[in-house]
C-alpha cells in the first residue's frame, strides 16, 4: 500500500518497470531489445524509487517507448522530447528523467532542442534509437540516412549527406556520449549503466534495426562473419585492438588513424591508440566518430567521452540557494511595496 | 543681473504632454522620470511609449524618431490623450513626426541648437519651419538645449559627446518647472543609475537642475502650469507598467498558490521584460528559463507544469504562432499553463514595437483539431497583475491552459496602481492527488479537472501524451465513440469555466440605444469616449470583457438589453465575429489598425454615428 514517506529504494525486478500495455512494434523491430535491456537493468540503474523516474518521447517508433515502461511518462511532440524533460528536470532535480527518441525525432525536427541540452549540461539521458529510417511514416529517408538512399521520397537516391549523431553531440559540448547496438544486448546492457550513472546530459546512440523499412541498415555490425572484423568495442584506457582474431589495431598516425596487423611481428599493442573517455580535449573523440567516414575502418561502440561541469539544473537550483542567502527569502509584501510609492490619504 | 519677474502661476486640470526626439536621445528615459514624478505628486497618468524597432536609428531621420506621450490630471483618466497640448522636439524630424498629433493652438518647445541644414535635410525640410509661418497655430519656444546643457556642463571632464547625451536632462529640468514639479525624484534616480560614475551624476543633475533655472530666469515663459494630484481612493500607490504588474501577478500567484513559478521563454519584443523582471525573484524560488526558441519555451512550461509548478510562458504574436502546438499538447494533457501573449502589430514580423488586437482569433481557436483554451484580457496597465493571478487560479483549478492577452500599450504604458497587500489577494489552492486508491490519470472532478499527479509520488506512475486518450482511464485510445466523448469533454471543461467567473459588468444604463463592448486595451479609450457622450446627453453605457473564452453568463442578455451593439476594436473585427456567431446578433463595427491605440474621438464620432446625431431618433 502506498506509504508516501517511504524513502528506502527496494529491490526492483525487471518486470516492475513494465506497464500493463501491449507492446505494437513490429515483430522483430529492434525496438524490442532496447527495451528489454532497459527494463532489465533499471533495478540496477536507478538509484531511487520508481515513482521518481520520468520517460519522455516525441513522435516516431521510438517514441512509443514510455507506454511500456511503468515509471511516470510523457509521450510529447514531434521533436520536443529534450526540452519537454528539460522543463520536468529543472522543475524538480530529484527525478530521473529520461529520452527516448529516434533520428528523425532528436536530429531533423528537434535537432535545436537536442544541441541546446547537451550545450546546457541538463542532466537528462538521451537514448536515441537510430535506424536510419522514417518508420512510423512508412519508410522515408532520414537525417542519418546514408547519401544515395533510395525511399518512397528519394526515389533516385538521396541527394543530402547524414549527420553524425556523435559528432554532433560532442560537437554540442555533452558531457556523456557513447554508442551500442541493438543485436549486443551485454553491451547495451553495460552502456544503459554507464549512461544512468553519468551526471550531466548523456547521449547513448543505439543503433536499431527497422526490419520493415530498413532492414539490414547495420548488418555488418550484427551479422556473424562481419561484425568482428567491423565494430571497435572502446575500453578505457585500453589499445583499440579488433578483428575476429583479435589481430588488428588502430594506431594515431598524427590525428590520422590508421589499421595496422599486429599479428606479423611490426606492430604490437604498444604501438596502438589507448582509448582514453576522459580525455580534456574532444578532439580525440572526435576522430573516434568520424573513425568510419573512412569504409576500411570499424565502427566505434562504446563510451566515446566522459567529463564533467555543473549541471544546468543543478546551476538554476544553486543560483536560487545563492540568491536567497544573499537577499534573504522572498517577501512579496515587500516586492510589491518597494520602488517609488507615495500614499493618497 | 537682469531683473527676473515673477511668472504667473495657471491651474489645468489636465495636460497631455509628449516628449520627442532621436532613439538616441533618451527620450523614453525622460518620459519615465517625468511619468514617476508625476505619480509621485500625486496626479493621475496615463502613457504611451511609441518607439521604432531600431535599437539606434540613423540620427536625425523620421524612421529615428522616438516618441514618448503622458497624460496627467487632477481627475481620474484613462487614456494617454488623443492628441498633445505640449510636443519637447529634440530636432526637426522629431517635430515634423509629431507635429500631426498637437492640438491646435498646442505648445511647441524645440531644442533650435539641432534645426541645422543637415538635421533639416534629414527631415525633409524645405525650410526652416522655424523661420516661415508654418507653425503659426502653435505656440513656439525656441530654446537652445545642446548649448545650454554645453554651458552648464562647462569644464566637467567629459567629452563633447557625452555632454550631449545630458540634454534630455536639461529638457526634463525645464519641463520640471513648467510645470511646477519636484527634481528630488530624478535626482535620487541619477544617483542611483550612475552609482560608479560620479562624473555623470554630476552631469545628469547639473543639466536637470539648469533646465528648470532657465525656466525661472528666461523671459520666453511667462506662466507655470499647475496641476493639482488627484482624488484617488486611500491607499500607497506606485506607477506601474502592464509588464511589471504582469510579472507581480505571477509572482503573487505562485505564493498564494504556494507553487514555485516556472517560466520558460524566449525574448521577443514587447513581452521581454517580463522575463527580465521574473529573473529577478530568484529568492522566491521562481525559475527563470531563457529557451532556444518559442516553442522551447512553452514546451520547458509544459514539462515544469508535468513535474508540478506554476508554469507560464510569454510571448507576441509571432511567438504565440509558433507555440500553437504545444498549446494543443497542454489541452491534450490537460496540464496547466498560462500563455501570455502581449500582442504587437502583425502578421508575421509586422510592427514589433507598436500595439494592435488582432491575436484574438489566433488565441481562441488558433489550433489544430478541437482544442478550446481559455482566453483572458487584461484591460489596463494595472489590470495585468490581476489577470495574471486570475489566469493562474482557472489554469491550476481546470487544469487547463489559458491565454492571457495583453498589448504592447498596455505592456509600456503605466498608470498609478494602488498597491493591495499580500493578504488582500485570495488564496489559490491546489490539491496534487496522492491517494492511489481508485486513481485513474482521466477521471475527473466536479469541474471536469483531471487529478494532477505529479512524478515522485508513489504509485501514482502513469503515462499521459499528445495522442488521445480513453475517458477515465488514460490509456492511448483510437475508439470513434470515446473520441467524440473527449472531445466534448474538454470542450465542456472550458465551459464550466462560466460558472466561476463574475458576470460582465454595465457601466451606465442597463439597458438602452447603444452599448459600446470592448476587450482589452481599448478599455480607458471607450471609458472616455462613453463618457463625453454621456456628458453630450447621448444614451450611451460601456461593457467591457475580462473573459473571452468562455464568455460570461450574463453576455447575450446584456446585449439584448440594447437597441445597438458597438465594438471597437485594433483589428478588423475579430470580437465582433465571435459575438455574432455565438449569439446571432448585429453589432456595428469600429476598426482601425494603426499600431496605436484607438482615439476617444475615433469612438466618439462613432457613437455619434450610430445614433444619428441624437438618441437614436
Ligand atoms: S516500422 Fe521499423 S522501427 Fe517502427 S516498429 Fe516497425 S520495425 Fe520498428
Amino acid at each position: 500500500m502506498a506509504n508516501n514517506t517511504e524513502t528506502t529504494t527496494p529491490k526492483y525486478k525487471a518486470k516492475d518497470f513494465s506497464s500493463d500495455q501491449d507492446v505494437r512494434w513490429c515483430p522483430g523491430c529492434g525496438d524490442y531489445s532496447i527495451l528489454a535491456q532497459v527494463q532489465r537493468t533499471f533495478p540496477e540503474v536507478i538509484e531511487t524509487r520508481k515513482e521518481n523516474v520520468v520517460w519522455i518521447s516525441g513522435i516516431g517508433c521510438s517514441s512509443r517507448f514510455p507506454y511500456y515502461m511503468d515509471t511516470y511518462g510523457f509521450h510529447g511532440i514531434h521533436g520536443r522530447a529534450p526540452i519537454l524533460a528539460s522543463g520536468v528536470k529543472i522543475a524538480n532535480p530529484d527525478l530521473s528523467v529520461w529520452v527516448a527518441t529516434g533520428d528523425g525525432d532528436l536530429l531533423s525536427i528537434g535537432g535545436n532542442h537536442f544541441i541546446h541540452a547537451c550545450r546546457k549540461n541538463v542532466d537528462i539521458k538521451v537514448v536515441l534509437f537510430n535506424n536510419r529510417i522514417y518508420g512510423l511514416t512508412k519508410g522515408q529517408y532520414s537525417p542519418t540516412s546514408e547519401k544515395g538512399k533510395v525511399t518512397k521520397t528519394t526515389p533516385f537516391g538521396s541527394v543530402d549527406y547524414p549527420f553524425n549523431p556523435i559528432s554532433l553531440s560532442l560537437g554540442s559540448d555533452a558531457t556523456f556520449v557513447a554508442r551500442s547496438i541493438d543485436r549486443n544486448p551485454k553491451h547495451m546492457q553495460e552502456m544503459i549503466k554507464r549512461t544512468g550513472a553519468h551526471k550531466g546530459l548523456a547521449f547513448l546512440e543505439i543503433f536499431q534495426n527497422c526490419n520493415i523499412f530498413n532492414d539490414g541498415a547495420f548488418s555488418v555490425l550484427t551479422e556473424k562473419d562481419t561484425k568482428d572484423d567491423h565494430t571497435l568495442f572502446l575500453e578505457n584506457d585500453k589499445p583499440m585492438v579488433f578483428g575476429k582474431n583479435q589481430d588488428k589495431g588502430i594506431k594515431l598516425d598524427g590525428l590520422k588513424p590508421i589499421v595496422v596487423d599486429i599479428s606479423n611481428g611490426k606492430y604490437s599493442k604498444d604501438d596502438l591508440w589507448v582509448h582514453n573517455e576522459f580525455s580534456v580535449s574532444p578532439t580525440h573523440a572526435i576522430i573516434l566518430a568520424h573513425l568510419d567516414d573512412n569504409k576500411d575502418l570499424p565502427t566505434p561502440v562504446g563510451v566515446f567521452r566522459q567529463y564533467f561541469k555543473e549541471t544546468y539544473d543543478g546551476g538554476i537550483a544553486n543560483q536560487i540557494k545563492y540568491v536567497k542567502e544573499k537577499k534573504g527569502e522572498g517577501d512579496l509584501e515587500k516586492v510589491l511595496f518597494g520602488g517609488n510609492t507615495w500614499e493618497v490619504d | 543681473m537682469t531683473h527676473v519677474k515673477e511668472k504667473d502661476f495657471q491651474q489645468l486640470s489636465d495636460v497631455t504632454v509628449r516628449f520627442a526626439g532621436d532613439s538616441g536621445d533618451g527620450m523614453q528615459l525622460t518620459g519615465t522620470q517625468f511619468s514617476d514624478t508625476t505619480a509621485w505628486i500625486g496626479n493621475d497618468l496615463n502613457t504611451l511609449p511609441d518607439y521604432p524597432a531600431e535599437i539606434r536609428a540613423p540620427a536625425g531621420t523620421l524612421y529615428g524618431v522616438s516618441g514618448f506621450q503622458l497624460h496627467f490630471s487632477s481627475t481620474d483618466i484613462h487614456t494617454p490623450g488623443d492628441t498633445a497640448d505640449v510636443l519637447v522636439a529634440m530636432n526637426p524630424a522629431a517635430l515634423k513626426k509629431n507635429l500631426p498629433d498637437i492640438k491646435n493652438d498646442g505648445t511647441i518647445i524645440v531644442n533650435s541648437d539641432a534645426f541645422d541644414v543637415k538635421n533639416l535635410k534629414l527631415a525633409n525640410y524645405d525650410n526652416n519651419p522655424l523661420d516661415d509661418d508654418s507653425l503659426s497655430g502653435y505656440h513656439v519656444f525656441e530654446v537652445p538645449i545642446t548649448s545650454l546643457t554645453a554651458n552648464a556642463l562647462e569644464g566637467l571632464p567629459l567629452s563633447p559627446k557625452e555632454v550631449s547625451r545630458c540634454k534630455n536632462f536639461f529638457a526634463l529640468g525645464l519641463m520640471y518647472w513648467l510645470y511646477d514639479r519636484p527634481l528630488q525624484n530624478t535626482e535620487e534616480w541619477i544617483k542611483s543609475k550612475f552609482k560608479k560614475k560620479p562624473e555623470y551624476v554630476e552631469a545628469n543633475s547639473k543639466a536637470l537642475q539648469a533646465g528648470h533655472k532657465f525656466g525661472e530666469m528666461t523671459e520666453i515663459f511667462t506662466t507655470r502650469y499647475k496641476v493639482e494630484p488627484a482624488k484617488l481612493p486611500k491607499g500607497i500607490y506606485k506607477n506601474i507598467s502592464g509588464n511589471e504588474a504582469t510579472a507581480l501577478g505571477f509572482l503573487a500567484a505562485s505564493v498564494k498558490s504556494g507553487l514555485p513559478l516556472f517560466l520558460g521563454s524566449y525574448p521577443i519584443t514587447p513581452a521581454s521584460e517580463i522575463l527580465q523582471f521574473i529573473s529577478n525573484y530568484k529568492n522566491f524560488g521562481a525559475k527563470t528559463f531563457q529557451a532556444e526558441d518559442e516553442i522551447a519555451g512553452i514546451t520547458s512550461a509544459i514539462g515544469a507544469s508535468f513535474a508540478g509548478h506554476l508554469a507560464i510562458t510569454t510571448t507576441s504574436g509571432p511567438g504565440l504562432a509558433l507555440k500553437t502546438e504545444a498549446i494543443g499538447l497542454a489541452v491534450m494533457t490537460e496540464l496547466p499553463i498560462v500563455v501570455i501573449n502581449v500582442q504587437r502589430g502583425g502578421p508575421s514580423t509586422g510592427l514589433p514595437t507598436k500595439t494592435e488586437q488582432a491575436d484574438l482569433l489566433q488565441a481562441v481557436y488558433g489550433r489544430n483539431g478541437e482544442a478550446p483554451v481559455c482566453v483572458l484580457a487584461a484591460r489596463t496597465p494595472r489590470d495585468c497583475f490581476n489577470m495574471a493571478i486570475e489566469a493562474s487560479r482557472i489554469a491550476l483549478k481546470y487544469m487547463t491552459p489559458v491565454i492571457l492577452l495583453t498589448d504592447g500599450y498596455l505592456a509600456n504604458g503605466s498608470e498609478p496602481w494602488r498597491i493591495p497587500h499580500v493578504d488582500e489577494i485570495t488564496e489559490i489552492k491546489v490539491d496534487f492527488r496522492k491517494d492511489p486508491e481508485g486513481f485513474y490519470p482521466y477521471s475527473r472532478d466536479e469541474n471536469l479537472a483531471r487529478p494532477w499527479a505529479i512524478p515522485g509520488t508513489p504509485n501514482l506512475e502513469h503515462r499521459i501524451g499528445g495522442l488521445e486518450k480513453s475517458n477515465i482511464y488514460g490509456n492511448v485510445s483510437y475508439d470513434p465513440d470515446n473520441h467524440d466523448k473527449m472531445v466534448k469533454l474538454r470542450t465542456q471543461k472550458v465551459k464550466n469555466i462560466r460558472n466561476d467567473i463574475p458576470d460582465l459588468k454595465i457601466d451606465g444604463e442597463q439597458s438602452g440605444e447603444l452599448l459600446v463592448l470592448g476587450w482589452g486595451g481599448t478599455y480607458g479609450t471607450i471609458k472616455e469616449a462613453v463618457a463625453k457622450a454621456n456628458n453630450a446627453g447621448l444614451n450611451v453605457s460601456q461593457a467591457h470583457l475580462h473573459y473571452i473564452n468562455p464568455l460570461p453568463k450574463n453576455t447575450e442578455a446584456v446585449l439584448n438589453n440594447y437597441k445597438k451593439v458597438l465594438i471597437p476594436e485594433i483589428n478588423l473585427g475579430q470580437l465582433a465575429r465571435l459575438i455574432r456567431g455565438e449569439f446571432l446578433i448585429r453589432v456595428e463595427q469600429l476598426n482601425i489598425v494603426r499600431g496605436l491605440p484607438l482615439k476617444v474621438n475615433d469612438i466618439l464620432e462613432k457613437i455619434t454615428e450610430l445614433l444619428g446625431g441624437g438618441n437614436g431618433k
